[in-house]
């Protein structure tokens, strides 16, 4: 019965399983729910969709299943000149991105075919015109296979009759284009984890108690002892603002990730580069702390781990007096070198993707002080960098915070 | 005669999509999993469900140092120990030593119950993982005692999650799932007058049209929700606020009166205050 729903969802992109389809069919089957339509359209989703991010899709692949009919497109074409959405595109886009999508068709090929498309749909109600938005496969509709996709949402008011459930898209808001997956970084995170006994003694030391119990003859002794608690300390900087402002999501991300999962865990914010100040805030005028301050305070026993994305004049690095936002008495590479210096521990995160790292100079620039141990801002990045963190020093010596500029400019 | 759906109770208003859910997954004896927004009566719904069934609720709060299987048993060896050199009787039977979890009582209890375990996202990431098989077979092993632990009436098992971590699939799998939505106005108009039975018409109206022009602002650290709206409305009653108080708010330029129930957030009034700075200014 229906088993291509299945295959149809999980096209749509929504994750089901064999089992949970046959928890719906059992649920059918006992007659769970009232021949209605939509009781069985809440059934279904109860059933097979188990994140709220799914739930867009599902309606789209409910509507499109059970219909004939695909209302992903209510908008008629000529409702939206071609020149708007271009141009709406072209903000999207980087021109990597327009040239791949270029090789799909021309842009004006594309445009073409969307506007038959969607006239066709006007025309036939009926036309079971798939390929616009569910399957994926088109540059239409959101959560699509093209890299950003258009999401083209429904942009007038219905007219007519009473409108389906599904057909509402209600839980359009939810659906994230990206399938994010903080459980991802949080098991990459916990590896950092580092096991101490500290504090209060409540749990029993079996061994302890057996060893002092034989010594003193046959009398128990019981003896207890505090529990295993993850005692990593972790000092996360992040960049923010300016070119970090696309990457805030990552960001975000990692952010959380590492708020649940590290106890000791200071956070500080720099814009470009850490200078003599750092701020204690993500809107940066809150309040703000010496960075020597942090170099003293925090011992080598940090972890630290900085993101941003490197990505600045070169003065800003050089250059006394050349950060945008104030006169810094020393170049931002001496104070990364002293950081670095001072945690020993310690990796750079970067959201640029490591094939553009050559390219920009600034990058070469921070690597002459963070060498080996700059990372990019992914999973798998991510995991290298908490391997690094764990195996301690990195081979590479740590460059003098008082010659970094020297090194870095002539290498 | 005891009811067997779910359909809501007096004092809760169950969307249709929650009562297909919550019914389903009772009758197929499965964990219903409810995620949503806080404030939206995700544990309310658990106590709501036991006592529209007729049946007892057995609260399990998780915190971020409870282990599985804490839900099941606690063994007691040191007490034992401390025990065995004092030679007291009880020592021969294992099973005083043994304390039972939520899980262990909601299994044993005489009648079904509905097993609520609230807020799982707070617990350690593997939490949910440790659960699977009890929840599936709704059975399990007591090391110590070599007893077989099955429950005589599976329970009716909710979990309310608030989106902090992220779970496992396969635990997911296993459940129902439902979003509770946050309300629109005719949903929050029904479950206003619940909760304040004989409220004056005009005072809810132009109660809930400032209150979801106060969500629409953007950028709000925490949006008010329904139990937040509930604090106001009580409150406005109790301070006597004529409805033609709101009627003549202007967001843009003063915040609502007791506006302490609807913000928790300092940045938040700060927020309100700024953007009343803007409109003044221009």
């Amino acid at each position: 019965m229906f088993a291509d729903f299945l295959h149809i969802l999980r096209a749509a992109g929504v994750p089901v399983s064999v089992k949970e389809f046959l928890a719906l069919l059992d649920a059918l089957s006992r007659r769970v729910i009232e021949p209605d339509a939509e009781q069985f359209y809440y059934l279904c989703r109860a059933a097979l969709v188990k994140d709220e991010r799914y739930f867009d899709p599902f309606d789209r692949a409910f509507a499109h299943y059970f219909q004939g009919t695909d209302r992903v497109l209510s908008l008629s074409a000529g409702q939206i000149p071609a020149e708007w959405l271009r141009s709406g595109l072209e903000r999207l886009f980087t021109p990597e991105e327009m040239a791949r999508i270029e090789a799909l068709g021309s842009w004006e090929d594309i445009m073409k075919t969307f506007a038959e498309r969607s006239r066709e749909q006007k025309e036939a109600h009926q036309g079971g015109n798939k390929w616009v938005g569910t399957g994926g496969t088109s540059p239409f509709g959101s959560g699509g296979y093209n890299p950003a996709g258009i999401r083209v949402g429904d942009a007038g008011k219905r007219r007519g009759s009473a409108v389906k459930v599904w057909d509402q898209r209600l839980y359009q808001g939810l659906a994230g284009d990206m399938v994010l997956d903080t459980r991802n970084i949080k098991m990459a995170l916990r590896r950092l984890r580092r096991f101490t006994r500290e504090g209060h003694p409540d749990e029993l030391d079996l061994d302890g108690t057996i060893r002092d119990t034989a010594r003193k003859g046959m009398m128990y002794d019981v003896l207890m002892r505090p529990s295993r608690r993850n005692a990593v300390k972790v000092l996360l900087f992040f960049d923010i603002g300016g070119s970090m402002t696309p990457h805030v999501r990552r960001c975000e991300q990692l952010f959380s990730s590492a708020r649940t999962e590290f106890k000791h865990l200071e956070t500080f914010y720099f814009h470009n580069c850490v200078y003599e100040n750092v701020w204690l805030e993500e809107y940066r005028w809150e309040g703000r702390r010496a960075t020597f301050d942090i170099l003293h305070k925090y011992n080598r026993d940090y972890r630290l781990i900085i993101v941003g994305d490197a990505s600045m004049s070169p003065y800003e690095l050089l250059q006394q007096g050349g950060s945008v936002d104030h006169f810094n008495q020393e170049p931002g590479l001496v104070w990364l070198a002293r950081l670095r210096e001072a945690f020993p521990h310690s990796v750079w995160l970067n959201p640029e993707p490591r094939e553009d790292w050559r390219q920009i100079y600034s990058i070469s620039l921070v690597r002459s002080v963070f060498a080996e141990s700059m990372f990019p801002l992914t999973l798998n990045g991510i995991t290298a960098a908490i391997n690094q963190l764990r195996r301690g020093s990195p081979p590479e010596r740590t460059i003098d915070p008082a010659s970094a500029v020297q090194q870095a400019v002539g290498r | 005669m005891k009811k067997s759906k779910f359909n809501g109770t007096s004092s809760y208003i169950a969307t249709d999509d929650l009562q297909v859910a919550v019914n389903a997954a009772i009758a197929l004896e499965k964990p219903l999993l409810v995620k949503g927004e806080p404030g939206t009566g995700k544990t309310m719904l658990a106590h709501e469900v036991a006592s529209a069934l007729g049946m007892e609720i057995i609260p399990w709060h998780i915190k971020s140092t409870t282990t599985a299987q804490q839900g099941l048993y606690e063994y007691d060896a040191v007490s034992r120990l401390r025990d065995s050199q004092l030679g007291e009787d009880r020592l021969k039977d294992i099973g005083a030593y043994i304390r039972r979890g939520k899980i262990w009582e909601a299994f044993s209890a005489e009648q079904k119950v509905v097993l609520l375990i609230d807020e799982i996202d707070k617990a350690d990431i593997e939490f949910p993982n440790d659960l699977l098989l009890e929840l599936d077979r709704m059975e399990f092993h007591v090391y110590e005692t070599g007893e077989m632990v099955q429950a005589r009436q599976r329970p009716v098992v909710i979990i309310t999650s608030n989106n902090e971590k992220e779970l496992p699939d396969a635990f997911l799998r296993r459940c129902f799932f439902h979003y509770i939505r946050f309300p629109d106005p005719e949903t929050m108009r029904q479950i206003i007058s619940v909760h304040h039975p004989g409220l004056h018409e005009e005072l809810l109206r132009e109660a809930l049209e400032v209150f979801f022009k106060f969500r629409e602002v953007q950028g709000l650290k925490k949006k008010p929700t329904t139990s937040e709206l509930i604090d106001w409305i009580r409150l406005l009653l109790v301070e006597n606020i004529p409805p033609s108080r709101l009627k003549e708010l202007d967001l843009a330029r003063e915040l609502p009166p007791l506006h302490g129930a609807m913000l928790k957030n300092e940045q938040d009034i700060q927020l309100f205050e700024k953007m009343g700075f803007v409109q003044r200014r221009f």
